[in-house]
C-alpha cells in the first residue's frame, strides 16, 4: 500500500512539474467550450438570395421586399440577367436564386396562377434543401398576402385542414449551443482519459524510465493504478471546470441530478483509461501512441452521435455505435444536462459502462508485460 | 546533394519501419470516407414516434399507418395518457409523440378543422424542426389523399432546381474536408513531432555539431511526408470517385497543384511548431489543439462559416484549411478553373512563404 502512495506522489509531481501539459489540460476545456459551441451551429441563417427580375412590377418589388425583411435572408444582388445570377452562385455570393418571369403580375391576376423559378446552391445538400424550404415559406407568405388582398376568406375553412400544434420539449430557447455543449464536454473527458494516459505511459517507455520501474519489485497492479488514479481524478476536475464554464458562458444549469453525472463519469473515465492503457501496451513511441489513439478517437467521436444522429445510421453502423463507449457518455451527458434525467433513466448505461470498464482494464492488465514489448 | 539524398533515405526507412503509424496514416482517410460515405448522415430517418390515439375512428388509424410507412418515421408504439409522453421523451425511447384528438374524423368532416398535438424532443433544435416539418408534410399528403387537393386562387407555383448536386448528396461537402484534415495531420503533426523527437532524444545536438548543414536535416524530414501526402490524396480521390461516385469536374492537375501548395504550407507550419518546443507531447498538443481543432471548427466543412458570429468568421480567414477547402470544393464540385481560384491560390502561397520565413528565422536564432 505504501508503494502505491509513493508512486502516486511521483506521478502527481511529474504532472505538476510539466507546465505545458498542465496548461493544456485546463485550457482545453475552457477553449473548446467557449469557442466550439458558438461555431458549431447548424441553424441556417444569413442565406444570400439573388433576384433575377424580368417583370419589374409592383408584385416583384413586394416579393423582394419580403425577402429583405426576412431574418433568414440577405439580399445578395438584383439583376436582369440569369447568367449574372449563375455567376453569383459560382462565386458563392448567392446561395439561392429567384427568377421572376416577365409578366408575372399580369399572369397571376388574369390566369389565377403563375410560376417562379428557384435555384439553390446544393454543394452542401442540407443547406441547399433547407435554404430552398425557407425560401418557399417566404413565397408562400407572400402568396397568402396576395390572396387576402383579392378575396375575403370565409370564417370556416372552405376545405378540411389538419393543424399541427408543435411543442418542442427540453430546449425552451431552441438553442443549438445547449445541444452541443454536453457533447463537447463528453469528448473532452474522452481525450483526457484516452490520450493523455496512453501518452504518459509511452513516454516512460521511450525515455527508458519504464525499464527502471520494471526492475523494481513494484507489482503490476501498483504500477497501473499509479498511472490511472491521477488521470481519473483529473477527469473529475475537468468535468467540474467544464460544468462551470457551461453555466457561466452558456447558461446551462446543472439540475439536481448532477450527482448521477459524476457517478457515470467516474465509471466512464475508468473505462477510457483502460483503453488508453491498452493502446500504450502495444505502442513503443509517443508518435505511435498518439496516432493510434487519435485514429480510434476520431472513429469513436464520429460514431458517437455527437454530430449526426444515430437513428439516421444504417443498421451495421448503429451496432458499431452502441459498442462505442463514447456514445454512452454523450447520451448520458445530454440526458442529465438537458433533460434532467433520473438515476433510473441512465441505469442501463451505467451497467454497460461498468462492463466496458472491467473488459478494457482487464485486457490492459492482461496484455501488460513487464518485459519490453 | 548526396548527403541530402542519404538523409531522405534515412527518413523513408524510419517511416516504413514504423508499421503501426503507417497503418494509421493509411487507415484514417479510408475509415473516414467509409464512415462519412455510408454511415453518417445529417438526414433525419427512422425517427421513433409514439402515438396517443384518443380517437377510435378508422381515419386516425389510417393516418398512423401512413406515418409508419414513411421512411422518416418508425411508429414504435402507443401510449394511453399524456404523462407517459414526458417519460418516453426523457428516456430517449421516443423522439416525438403525436396526440390525435378523440373527435379527429368528426371535426374534419363537420368543422373542416382538427388539431394534432406534436411533442418533440427539442434538445437538438434543428432535428426537432426537421421532424416537425416532415410530420406536417405527411399529414398534408394524407389530407390531400382523403379530401382532395386544395385548389386555391392566385396560386404561385415554384419550380425548384438544385444546382451542382441535384441528388443532395452529403458526400460532396465532406470529401474535401477529409482531404484537408488528413493532410493537416500528416504534414503538421507528423513533421513537427518527428523533428522534436530528434531534439528530445538528443540527436539534434549531435547533428548540429557535425559538418552537416542542419537545414538538410529539417528539409529531409519534410520530403517523405510530402510524397506520402500526395499518395494519400490520390487514394482519397480514387475512393471518392469509385465508392462514392463523386465527380471531379475540374482539372486534375489544378487539384494536385493546389494540394501541393497546401501541403507545403502545412509542412512549413509543422516546422514552425517544431522550433517552438522541445517536448513531443507539447508539439502534439499544439498541433492537435492548436491546428487540427480550429481546422475542423473553422474550415467550413463541418459547420458553415456563414452561421458563425462575425469575430469567428474573421478568425476563419487565418486558417489555411478554409481556403484550401473552398478551392478543392470548387474544383471538384463546381469545376472551377484557375481564373476563379487565383485568390485562394495566392493566399495559400502567402501562408507558405510566411511559415517558411518564420521557421528559418527561429531556427537561425537557435543555432546562434
Amino acid at each position: 500500500m505504501n508503494t502505491l502512495i509513493y508512486i502516486l506522489k511521483k506521478e502527481f509531481r511529474q504532472i505538476f512539474r510539466d507546465p505545458a501539459i498542465l496548461r493544456m489540460i485546463f485550457m482545453m476545456p475552457a477553449m473548446q467550450l467557449l469557442i466550439l459551441p458558438f461555431a458549431a451551429d447548424y441553424e441556417i441563417k444569413n442565406i444570400n438570395v439573388g433576384i433575377i427580375d424580368h417583370d419589374h412590377s409592383d408584385y416583384s418589388r413586394q416579393l423582394i421586399g419580403k425577402f429583405e425583411h426576412s431574418t433568414y435572408f440577405q439580399l445578395a444582388g438584383y439583376s436582369q440577367s440569369r447568367d449574372e445570377g449563375l455567376k453569383w452562385v459560382e462565386d458563392n455570393k448567392a446561395d439561392i436564386l429567384i427568377e421572376i418571369p416577365k409578366n408575372f403580375e399580369k399572369t397571376l391576376i388574369r390566369e389565377n396562377s403563375a410560376t417562379l423559378a428557384l435555384s439553390a446552391n446544393a454543394v452542401n445538400g442540407t443547406k441547399g434543401n433547407l435554404g430552398a424550404a425557407y425560401a418557399l415559406n417566404v413565397i408562400n407568405e407572400f402568396n397568402k398576402n396576395i390572396r387576402a388582398e383579392w378575396l375575403v376568406l370565409p370564417r370556416m375553412n372552405p376545405e378540411p385542414i389538419i393543424q399541427i400544434d408543435y411543442i418542442n420539449k427540453f430546449n425552451k430557447l431552441s438553442n443549438y449551443q445547449h445541444f452541443m455543449v454536453p457533447g463537447i464536454l463528453a469528448i473532452l473527458l474522452t481525450m483526457v482519459g484516452g490520450f493523455l494516459s496512453a501518452l504518459n505511459i509511452v513516454k516512460e517507455k521511450e525515455i527508458g524510465t519504464i525499464e527502471q520501474l520494471n526492475v523494481t519489485p513494484i507489482k503490476k497492479y501498483q504500477f497501473i493504478l499509479g498511472k490511472l488514479i491521477p488521470f481519473w481524478l483529473m477527469g473529475f476536475i475537468i468535468l467540474t471546470i467544464g460544468l462551470i464554464v457551461s453555466y457561466v458562458v452558456h447558461g446551462i444549469v446543472p439540475g439536481p441530478n448532477i450527482g448521477n453525472l459524476y457517478l457515470f463519469t467516474g465509471i466512464y473515465v475508468f473505462a477510457i483509461l483502460g483503453f488508453g492503457l491498452l493502446i500504450s501496451n502495444f505502442t513503443s513511441t509517443q508518435q505511435q501512441a498518439m496516432m493510434v489513439a487519435f485514429f480510434f478517437m476520431l472513429i469513436f467521436i464520429l460514431l458517437s452521435g455527437l454530430y449526426t444522429s444515430i437513428e439516421s445510421m444504417p443498421a451495421w453502423a448503429q451496432t458499431l455505435a452502441w459498442i462505442n463507449p463514447v456514445t454512452y457518455m454523450v447520451d448520458v451527458m445530454r440526458k442529465v444536462l438537458l433533460k434532467g434525467a433520473e438515476l433510473i433513466d441512465i441505469w442501463p448505461h451505467i451497467k454497460t459502462m461498468i462492463i466496458f470498464g472491467i473488459l478494457l482494464n482487464g485486457l490492459a492488465i492482461w496484455t501488460y508485460r513487464k518485459q519490453a514489448v | 546533394m548526396n548527403q541530402f539524398k542519404a538523409f531522405i533515405l534515412k527518413e523513408i526507412y524510419h517511416i516504413l519501419r514504423d508499421r503501426k503509424t503507417l497503418l494509421v496514416l493509411l487507415g484514417m482517410p479510408i475509415a473516414q470516407i467509409v464512415l462519412f460515405g455510408f454511415a453518417l448522415s445529417n438526414e433525419v430517418k427512422n425517427t421513433s414516434i409514439y402515438f396517443l390515439n384518443q380517437s377510435s375512428e378508422p381515419l386516425a388509424q389510417q393516418l398512423i399507418e401512413k406515418v409508419d410507412q414513411n421512411k422518416y418515421f418508425d411508429v414504435k408504439g402507443y401510449i394511453q395518457d399524456a404523462a407517459e409522453a414526458e417519460v418516453l421523451l426523457r428516456s430517449g425511447k421516443a423522439k416525438v409523440v403525436a396526440i390525435i384528438p378523440s373527435d379527429f374524423a368528426y371535426a374534419l368532416a363537420h368543422e373542416n378543422e382538427t388539431t394534432i398535438q406534436l411533442l418533440t424532443d427539442g434538445a437538438d433544435p434543428n432535428t426537432a424542426n426537421i421532424i416537425n416539418t416532415y410530420f406536417t408534410l405527411i399529414t398534408q399528403q394524407f389530407r390531400n389523399e382523403h379530401f382532395g387537393k386544395i385548389n386555391l386562387p392566385y396560386q404561385i407555383n415554384t419550380n425548384v432546381r438544385m444546382l451542382y448536386n441535384p441528388q443532395l448528396k452529403g458526400e460532396y461537402t465532406f470529401v474535401p474536408g477529409v482531404i484537408a484534415m488528413v493532410l493537416m495531420i500528416i504534414c503538421v503533426l507528423m513533421t513537427s513531432v518527428s523533428i522534436v523527437k530528434e531534439k528530445e532524444l538528443g540527436n539534434m545536438e549531435m547533428l548540429l555539431v557535425s559538418p552537416t548543414n542542419p537545414l538538410i536535416v529539417i528539409i529531409s524530414k519534410a520530403v517523405p511526408y510530402f510524397v506520402i501526402s500526395l499518395i494519400i490524396v490520390t487514394i482519397i480521390l480514387i475512393m471518392s470517385v469509385t465508392l462514392l461516385h463523386i465527380p471531379i469536374r475540374g482539372s486534375l492537375w489544378l487539384l494536385y497543384f493546389v494540394s501541393s501548395i497546401f501541403i507545403l504550407a502545412a509542412l512549413s507550419l509543422g516546422l514552425v511548431i517544431s522550433t517552438i518546443t522541445n517536448s513531443q507531447q507539447v508539439a502534439m498538443l499544439i498541433s492537435l489543439m492548436g491546428m487540427m481543432l480550429p481546422t475542423i471548427m473553422f474550415g467550413g466543412f463541418m459547420f458553415p462559416i456563414e452561421n458563425m458570429p462575425l469575430p469567428m468568421q474573421i478568425i476563419s480567414n487565418i486558417i489555411p484549411a478554409k481556403w484550401f477547402y473552398y478551392a478543392i470544393n470548387g474544383i471538384m464540385i463546381k469545376g472551377l478553373g484557375i481564373s476563379s481560384l487565383y485568390k485562394e491560390i495566392l493566399i495559400l502561397l502567402g501562408f507558405c512563404v510566411l511559415f517558411i520565413t518564420i521557421s528559418f528565422k527561429k531556427f537561425n536564432i537557435r543555432l546562434s
